[in-house]
Formats: structure tokens, C-alpha cells, sequence
């Protein structure tokens, strides 16, 4: 049985911040006595991910996907419950545990801005105390996965944004950690360059088995990667999950594109009780449910002149902004 | 991780960073200028207030030099360490890279306070040394093993004094966010470090020993120097550097249960 890596139990943050009034006014009201209000931002959240598992987390801005990055992986400290994180309290960042983890931040770097990177990664190396035999062996092979070599050489503040990334994540990951917590990995990337470093990551959990939490606000990072996500929302857990049970939950349709040899099939088309999305001179696009496609296509190619058709899911992109917006989910 | 290691990882940090600075030749040079104008700028001004006094506050000119070169040494280190790693901490904490510091597996305040270096200070210290020779042949002082331990203990203790100060005011940046200004004022201070002690007023002199320990920093290692300070001034400083340093250190590590990193 796969064991449980990450066990989490009535987690809860409370935040105090400040309050500011607009205006001048309220500038210097601010500036001499300062209103905070205690803001609970975890809400009594539990779960727990096991070995080998990638996990996505999805939320609105401010729900609380980074916080609960930051709390598993001891930066922040929790105002209550419990988390074990390898067998560990994060909190406490005992080196055994830090050797075991890593953190990469898609807005943020830990390259040093005027050297290569190849002398950030020898710098993480000796923090992690590996000789520099071994650091060669692994910064060639993790160099080789993420298809980087002359990028090594060029000081950073030369390198693209995508390189850049690929150098960040060889600095993150020299130590050849567990446990990977991604926070949008892929923001500002390109394309191709997403493309990338998806395809490194899912060759770096199936090579070593590590475990991986990600958010990220592009959904292709998640439909690609994930096979379960953990919806957050206002700091509570509304679902939790795997990723395809949600998507038929929250999009049981289907829509079908028909393309009509001739017009009047478009109108027969139009009367026998599909739900039509909209429709033009010789092309109308319906709505089926998705337990009820075989049937309906069987009927649409036996009794209509067709001359193509296309099935399409909604976009990935407009079922997910539900999960942003919505407080729960009964699967 | 072992001392061992925790050298290793300095030798790397001073690889790295020299590396970082020498790739802009111009800001060396100019650094290297500055601090030989700033330190003749230093004994201009102080001859001017020795030009109509042959001593203030007990203190001739050519003793009074003896506090420049402590100064200098003292401020070579500050701006070869504590300028470029303290002043970082502030940027940091606002910037939330602070996170990536924490996760390593290495002491956090080790990291914070060691890991950049600014090599233009070095040419500041050796000012200060040949200053501080030079200041021992016109003052004609004996040099003896216990002369050169004292010396060496009461700067290395005033050097923890400061560091302890300027890694406070630092740390309180968990809290405040931004605190250059108080970094600026402690710097200010140090300036106060270039004159005698007893060149002040009593109540200033309270201040500077009491408050900011100023007088510890440059005056009882000059001092020392000179063959004028007693025994418990001595010990006085080094109670206040561990006194300080563990505060320090302690405070660090409270003020981290309060650090909330940047939203991303």
C-alpha cells in the first residue's frame, strides 16, 4: 500500500493585517495608530496526499493555495490543527526534513542574477553537501532532462524567462528532493516553454517517484499533470478529488458541430428536439448530454446528409472559473 | 551540519560573490576611491579641530588617530559584510525571498549575514592596518603578545557589538516591513565613533555608552592601544558582545515565528 506523505489535520492560519481608510485623512490616521483585524485564512482544512502523487491546487486569487504551500512546507507557521510532511513537523525545518523538499516559485528566484547558473548550482550543492564529483553527475543529468546545456554558462540576467526557469528548477531540485511545491511554475512562459517543463515534470515523478504540489492559474498545467486537485475556497476545501469525476460533474454536456450538405437539414435538424447552441446557413452546433452521445450521433448520420461533424468539450478554461467561484461540490 | 561543512560553504560564498562584484570593474574602482578620499577627508577633519587644541578630551591628535584607524578597519568591515548582507535583509523579507533562505539546510542567520561580499571594503581595512602601524610608531607603543591579544579581542568584540546592532534593527523588518532609515541612523552613529568618547559632553558620553555602545565600538580598543584602559573596561566589553550577540541571535529566531513570506 502506498503510504500517506503528506497528512493534514484541521489546518487553520489566522493572519492579523492592517486596515488602511482612503485619503490623506486616512494616511495619517493609519500612520499614528494602526487598525489590524484578525484574518482567518486556512479555514479547519485536512487531507492527505500520498508517495508519488501530483496534486493540484485550484482557487481564485487569495483563496489560499499558496498559504497552505507555505504552511506544508514550514515557512509559515499554523495557528492550529496538525501536518506531518515526511514524517516530519514543517515548522520546525530540521535539516533531514529540508534535504527531503523543495519549493519553487514561479515569480520568484534564488539564481544569483550576475553569475551563470552553473555557480548557483554548485553553491546549492555544498549547502546540500554533495561532493562536487556527484553535483557534476547530477547537474548533467537533470541538465539533459530539461534539454539546457550552453544556458549553464550565460550569466542569468541574459537568460529568457523560459531559461531562466529550467536554471531555477536544476537549483531547486540538486539535492533530489521528495517532496516538489510548485506555486506557478509556469507563469509568464511561453507556450512551448510550459510545454517543457510539464513534460520535465512528469518524467521527474514517473523517474523518481517524488511527490508533487502545484498550483497554477494555467489549466493545462493541471488537466496535464494532475489526476487529483483540491479545490480551495475562502481558506475551506470544496472538493477534493480526482480532476475528470469533477470535470463531468461540472460540464455534462457535449457539443456537437454538424456540418449539413444542404440547409434544410439544418432546419430538421433545428425541430427534432436537440438543444441548439447556435446555428448558421448550413451549420448548426447542438448540445448532448454525455450519456446520451452514441445514440444521438447514431441518429444524426442515419437520417441527415452530413458532410463532417465535430465533438468538442467546453473549454477546460470556463469549467474550471466554476470551481473558482463555487463553495462545494457533492461527487 | 558540521563546522567543517558550514567553512565550506563560506569558501563558496566568497567564490560567488567576488565573482558577482568583479563583473562590474567600474563600481570597484570607484569604491576603492571612495574610500581613500573618505578616509583623508576623515584626518582632514580631525586636524582641523586639533589646529588651535593641542588635546580635547585628554586625547592628543596623534591618539586620536588611533580611533580613526580603529574606525576604518571597523567601518571597512562594515561595508565588506554588514553593508551588503544586512542591508539585503530588508529586501528579503519584502520580497519574500527570505523563503528561499529558510528552506535551505544551513543556519538562516549564518546565510543572511555572510553570504554576499563587497570587496572594495577590504582596501578600507588595509588603510585602517597601515594607519593603525603608523599610529603605533609615532605613538611609540611596545608591541607584545599580550599587547596584540588585547588588541585583537576588543576589536573582534567591537565588531560583534556592531554586527549584533545593525542585525537587530535588521530582524525588525519581520515586523515593520521597512527599516532602512534606522540602519541609516545606526550609521550615522558610528560616525560619532571617529572622535574620543571624552570629547563629549557627560550626558552624551551616558548615551553612547549606555544606549548605542558607541564607546565600546572604537574608544576601548583605541584605549588599549594606548596602554590607558583598565582591565574591567575590557571585560565590560566582552560581556557586552556576548550579551549582544546572543540577544541578537535570540531575537532572530523569535522574530522568524513571525514571518508571514510575501503573497505571491
Amino acid at each position: 500500500m502506498v503510504k500517506n506523505i503528506i497528512d493534514v489535520k484541521n489546518l487553520s492560519k489566522t493572519f492579523d493585517i492592517s486596515l488602511k481608510e482612503p485619503g490623506l485623512k486616512g494616511t495619517i490616521k493609519h500612520f499614528f495608530k494602526r487598525q489590524t483585524k484578525s484574518l482567518k485564512v486556512i479555514k479547519d482544512i485536512s487531507f492527505e496526499i500520498k508517495e508519488g502523487e501530483i496534486v493540484g491546487f485550484l482557487g481564485a486569487n487569495g483563496a489560499g493555495k499558496t498559504t497552505i504551500l507555505k504552511i506544508l512546507c514550514g515557512l509559515i507557521y499554523p495557528s492550529d490543527g496538525s501536518i506531518l510532511v515526511s514524517g516530519s513537523l514543517p515548522f520546525r525545518r530540521k535539516e533531514n526534513f529540508l534535504k527531503n523538499i523543495t519549493l519553487i516559485m514561479g515569480q520568484k528566484q534564488q539564481l544569483i542574477w550576475d553569475l551563470p547558473p552553473i555557480e548557483s548550482f554548485y553553491l546549492n550543492a555544498s549547502i546540500y553537501d554533495i561532493d562536487r564529483i556527484e553535483a557534476k553527475r547530477r547537474i548533467n543529468k537533470l541538465s539533459d532532462m530539461l534539454e539546457i546545456d550552453e544556458e549553464l554558462f550565460i550569466p542569468v540576467r541574459k537568460l529568457s524567462l523560459g531559461q531562466r526557469m529550467k536554471s531555477e528548477l536544476l537549483a531547486a531540485l540538486i539535492h533530489e528532493p521528495n517532496i516538489l511545491f510548485l506555486d506557478e511554475p509556469t507563469l509568464g512562459l511561453d507556450i512551448n516553454a510550459q510545454r517543457n517543463l510539464r513534460k520535465f515534470l512528469q518524467k521527474y515523478n514517473k523517474e523518481t517517484n517524488a511527490t508533487i504540489c502545484l498550483t497554477s492559474h494555467y489549466m493545462k498545467d493541471i488537466t496535464s499533470l494532475c489526476k487529483r486537485v483540491i479545490c480551495v475556497h475562502n481558506g475551506s476545501i470544496s472538493y477534493d478529488g480526482k480532476l475528470n469525476l469533477l470535470l463531468k460533474k461540472l460540464s455534462p454536456v457535449k457539443e456537437i458541430l454538424i456540418v449539413c450538405r444542404s440547409e434544410k437539414d439544418v432546419i430538421r435538424l433545428e425541430k427534432t428536439g436537440f438543444i441548439v447552441k447556435n446555428k448558421s446557413k448550413n451549420e448548426i452546433t447542438i448540445k448532448v448530454k454525455n450519456n446520451s452521445i452514441t445514440s444521438s450521433l447514431k441518429t444524426i448520420l442515419n437520417n441527415f446528409d452530413i458532410e463532417d461533424l465535430y465533438i468538442n468539450e467546453p473549454p477546460i478554461d470556463e469549467i474550471i472559473g466554476k470551481i473558482l467561484i463555487k463553495k462545494d461540490y457533492d461527487i | 551540519m558540521s563546522p567543517k561543512k558550514y567553512f565550506k560553504v563560506y569558501k563558496k560564498f566568497l567564490h560567488t560573490s567576488l565573482a558577482s562584484e568583479l563583473e562590474y570593474q567600474t563600481n570597484i574602482l570607484i569604491d576603492l576611491i571612495t574610500a581613500i578620499l573618505s578616509l583623508i577627508g576623515s584626518i582632514f577633519l580631525l586636524s582641523i579641530f586639533y589646529q588651535n587644541n593641542a588635546s580635547i578630551g585628554g586625547w592628543k591628535f596623534e591618539q586620536a588617530l588611533i580611533i580613526q584607524g580603529i574606525y576604518t578597519i571597523l567601518n571597512g568591515i562594515t561595508n565588506t559584510w554588514f553593508n551588503p548582507n544586512l542591508t539585503e535583509i530588508v529586501k528579503h523579507i519584502r520580497e519574500g525571498t527570505l523563503d528561499f533562505v529558510l528552506l535551505k539546510p544551513i543556519d538562516s542567520q549564518f546565510f543572511i549575514s555572510l553570504k554576499k561580499i563587497n570587496p572594495s571594503g577590504f582596501l578600507e581595512i588595509m588603510l585602517g592596518l597601515c594607519l593603525l602601524s603608523f599610529c603605533i610608531r609615532i605613538n611609540q607603543i611596545n608591541i607584545n603578545l599580550s599587547f596584540l591579544t588585547l588588541c585583537l579581542i576588543t576589536i573582534i568584540c567591537s565588531i560583534c557589538i556592531l554586527y549584533s546592532l545593525w542585525f537587530f534593527i535588521s530582524t525588525t523588518t519581520i515586523w515593520f516591513v521597512k527599516t532602512w532609515n534606522a540602519t541609516e541612523v545606526l550609521r550615522s552613529f558610528l560616525y560619532i565613533g571617529r572622535f574620543p568618547l571624552n570629547s563629549f559632553s557627560f550626558s552624551l558620553r551616558i548615551f553612547f555608552s549606555v544606549f548605542i555602545p558607541i564607546a565600546f565600538i572604537t574608544t576601548i580598543p583605541s584605549e588599549v592601544f594606548l596602554g590607558l584602559t583598565e582591565l574591567w573596561k575590557i571585560s565590560l566589553e566582552v560581556i557586552v558582545a556576548i550579551v549582544f550577540l546572543f540577544a541578537s541571535r535570540k531575537f532572530w529566531l523569535y522574530a522568524l515565528k513571525f514571518y508571514s513570506s510575501a503573497s505571491s
